[in-house]
């Protein structure tokens, strides 16, 4: 399934409702569309389509269900978990091409925008109403609002303001088996169940987003940006719980180690200190009064840990420097080594300084080098395990050592995923975090929104969960979703 | 390091789970102050509670394990020792997890947001009479499908919730009302962005919370223009409507009588109820297959349904 060959009626009925120009099917065009960004090459791409309505979304799903075909909805590729990685020549709906923003109500902060606009554009057009949209993950001058949706995106400022889901009010959705939906509302309490958080986070398998209602964010009255270079790992470590715990919840606390606050020092010459084992970028935002107390709390904390530098961006130039250094560390590292393997898993605050001793003797045991650049505030851990690809060998050493912190991380209390999803990636871990029973239930909720698993299937639960999907299945009286 | 693997269930969830079962209707039961909402369970269906008190507290991580039977007060006191609070909406007498299952938010939503969204970790009966775990044990997680939002404001019919862990938030230093002849919309500039925003169609009232300097400066401002300090809110009339906040201005023309608005929000409070909201059929059907998969038989909280809050 899935060759050129075979899809020739497929593409002929696509074609017929979207046109040549946005039906793509060469070897080229499946190439480039059968992977994410992460390293996951077992995708199978069958043909690409470009819509730009939700009816053309509609059209989409509805071809490819009469040829028995599984989709895959994609934004921008840039996911890490393989959740747009098409599997058995499914489908690839891009929405790209769905990029407006369709209107803004600066009054009661709310924007419709289509699923392909792209995430740090919604919030330069919003900068001349001093409002932004709050999801700021590493890759938004690429990623699109409609990804940031599937994969409940967080990024640095996602500590005190949360993650995608509380800043979607509303989706448009094309369903799985062709029906359009709207889930959630402006409203404050839509009636019936919240489809709409259930439908944040489901990675394509619930349905494609083809329009969004996003909760607009008003630019604090005042920011201060902090950064803190501390002799020791586990003193910076301390730290972060230390601010929480005096009852400060900044904007973000964001942690880079030595060796990646010197490949970013490199790059954007911030003026990081090298001498410093790891450092914090604190920020924190409000009322002037607020921000002047809470920048005197985490200097303490510092302090009574030990800190060995303190420096407090004296204006926005310095403040988006400092940020740039922390933004660009992910293009950085291809200075110190060719690849890179990225986790990301979330452990409770007050476990970092262990657990963080952990990655690193896990990464030395496996002879591998790990850089760690990550969201410190929620305790969501992204150490970088560093390789070169041509090495025989090594990518075995990368996937032993990865699934090592992984566990170190269930150990400590924590979760697989704390921002980039489950995908392909993580599925296998699934069942070290959740009980058969779990599963099962999350297996009802996904059966209820696609109950002939034709919405990116194989994904997020581990396939044994696929039973219990099924037997979910059966019990349903007839008729009900005739 | 210990073996990771899925956590164990405390006696307390496990007690719960028998005594719920896999046959025959059952009620689950906090307060019994919004027990009329999505419509009632009959007298003679079997009830049970969830455990009470409070399991751990984890200042420093913001978050607290709690039975969801417990009332919320005394949630609220246990966590005034250390300058936190959980805000979820609800009624005087209220438990912890009625309030999650009704899903309703508090006034203060403009500055904590919907109660649903302190909800970390749900541990929930099935309608199979055993025992499930939503969500995780972290402030941030996207591992997996987020049943917790779906927990949150589900009546009891998709699963009872057993135990939750939520996220605290630091106390305000100084909260203030102040009442005013403001509109919405003309709300005055202020360095304090207002917790709450109610408005009666003639006066409006402001929550300033926050650092004390904050609070004053912005007070001022609002003395300036003709608002005065308050000890309280007014009385919310006893019913919730909830409305796209860009409408409220129709209040002042409809037929429904008196409101208290939730500016920004869209909640208003109403001394008759919201009339029936009617939902598309594509919502409909997810709806019943949601329902019919988690709850086949339809004997949790037999009666109560989502789509007739």
């Amino acid at each position: 399934m899935g060759s050129t060959s075979d899809d020739a009626a497929l593409i002929a009925e696509l074609v017929d409702r979207l046109g040549h120009d946005r039906v793509h099917h060469s070897s080229v065009d499946r190439a480039l569309h059968r992977r994410d960004a992460s390293l996951i090459d077992v995708g199978e791409s069958g043909p690409i389509c470009f819509p730009r309505s939700t009816a053309e979304v509609v059209a989409c799903v509805q071809v490819a269900r009469r040829h028995d075909r599984p989709f895959v909805a994609r934004g921008a590729g840039t996911g890490l978990a393989g959740g747009a990685v098409p599997l058995e020549g499914a489908v690839v709906i891009v929405t790209t091409r769905m990029d407006a923003v369709l209107s803004i109500d600066a009054e009661n902060l709310v924007a419709w925008v289509e699923p392909g606009v792209v995430n740090l554009d919604l919030s330069r057009r919003l900068a001349p109403l001093r409002l932004h949209f709050a999801p700021d993950p590493s890759s938004q001058q690429a990623c699109t609002i409609g990804g940031n949706v599937a994969n409940n995106s967080g990024g640095p400022h996602c500590l005190a303001l949360g993650v995608t889901s509380a800043h979607v009010l509303a989706v448009e959705v094309v369903l799985p088996d062709g029906e359009v939906a709207m889930l959630g509302g402006l409203d404050p309490d839509p009636v019936g169940y919240d489809l709409r958080g259930a439908f944040v986070g489901g990675e394509g398998t619930l349905g494609i987003a083809t329009r969004i209602a996003v909760r607009l964010t008003p630019n604090p009255v005042e920011v201060r940006t902090m950064l803190l270079g501390f002799g020791q790992v586990d003193d910076a470590a301390a730290t972060v719980s230390g601010i929480i715990g005096a009852g400060v919840v900044p904007a973000a606390i964001e942690m880079m180690d030595a060796l990646i606050t010197r490949a970013a020092e490199d790059f954007v010459h911030a003026g990081y200190p090298l001498d410093a084992a790891a450092i914090l970028l604190v920020e924190v935002d409000g009322p002037p009064a607020r921000v002047a107390a809470d920048v005197e709390v985490v200097e303490r904390v510092a302090r009574e840990h030990r800190v060995g530098s303190v420096r407090l961006a004296s204006d926005a130039a310095e403040r988006e420097l400092l940020w740039k250094g922390r933004k660009s560390a992910f293009g950085a590292v291809a200075r110190v080594m060719p690849n890179y393997y990225l986790h990301d898993t979330v452990v409770p605050r007050r476990r970092l300084v262990e657990v963080m001793r952990q990655v690193y003797e896990i990464a030395a045991r496996h002879d591998l080098l790990v850089m760690n650049v990550f969201h410190a505030g929620d305790g969501n851990l992204h150490p970088l395990l560093m390789f070169d690809g041509r090495e025989p060998g090594v990518l075995e050493r990368v996937h032993a050592a990865g699934a090592e912190i992984v566990a170190a991380s269930l150990a400590a209390g924590g979760v697989l995923s704390g921002e980039h999803g489950i995908g392909l990636e993580k599925q296998s871990f699934m069942e070290l975090q959740f009980s058969s029973d779990d599963l099962a239930a999350q297996a009802r909720l996904r059966a209820a929104f696609d109950p002939y698993g034709r919405s990116n299937p194989g994904k997020v639960l581990p396939l044994g969960a696929s039973c219990a999907d099924v037997a979910s299945l059966r019990r349903v009286p007839d008729g009900t979703w005739i | 390091m210990d073996a990771p693997g899925p956590r164990p269930f405390r006696a307390a969830l496990h007690e719960l789970a028998a005594e719920v079962g896999d046959q025959g209707p059952v009620a689950m039961v906090g307060g019994r102050t919004a027990w009329d909402v999505g419509g009632s369970v009959a007298d003679d269906v079997r009830e049970v509670r969830a455990p009470e008190g409070i399991v751990s507290i984890e200042p420093a991580e913001m978050t607290v394990r709690v039975g969801a039977g417990t009332p919320a007060a005394e949630l609220d006191a246990a966590l005034a020792d250390s300058g936190q609070e959980v805000v979820i909406g609800g009624r005087k007498g209220g438990t912890v997890g009625g309030a999650l299952a009704v899903g309703w938010s508090s006034i203060r939503r403009p500055a904590v947001g919907p109660a649903r969204d302190c909800l970390l970790e749900a541990v929930i009966v099935g309608a199979d009479g055993r025992l499930v775990r939503a969500g995780g044990p972290t402030v941030k997680n996207v591992t997996g499908y987020d049943l917790c939002r779906l927990l949150a404001g589900s009546l009891g019919t998709l699963g009872f919730i057993g135990e939750v862990l939520l996220r605290t938030r630091p106390r305000p230093e100084l909260s203030a009302w102040m009442r005013g002849p403001w509109e919405p919309g003309v709300e005055p500039r202020l360095v304090v962005r207002p917790a709450a925003h109610l408005w009666d169609g003639t006066r409006s009232w402001l929550l300033l919370e926050g650092h004390p300097d904050d609070v004053e400066r912005s007070m001022g401002t609002l003395q300036a223009e003709g608002g005065q300090e308050v000890d309280a809110p007014p009385p919310l009339p006893p019913h919730r409507w909830s409305l796209d906040p860009s409408t409220l201005g129709a209040l002042l023309h409809d037929d429904h009588g008196g409101f208290v608005a939730e500016v920004g929000v869209g909640t208003v409070h109403r001394d008759l109820p919201q009339p029936v909201r009617e939902v598309g059929p594509a919502v409909r059907t997810l709806h019943q297959r949601m329902t019919a998969l988690f709850d086949p038989s339809g004997r949790l909280n037999p009666g109560r349904d989502v789509l007739h809050r």
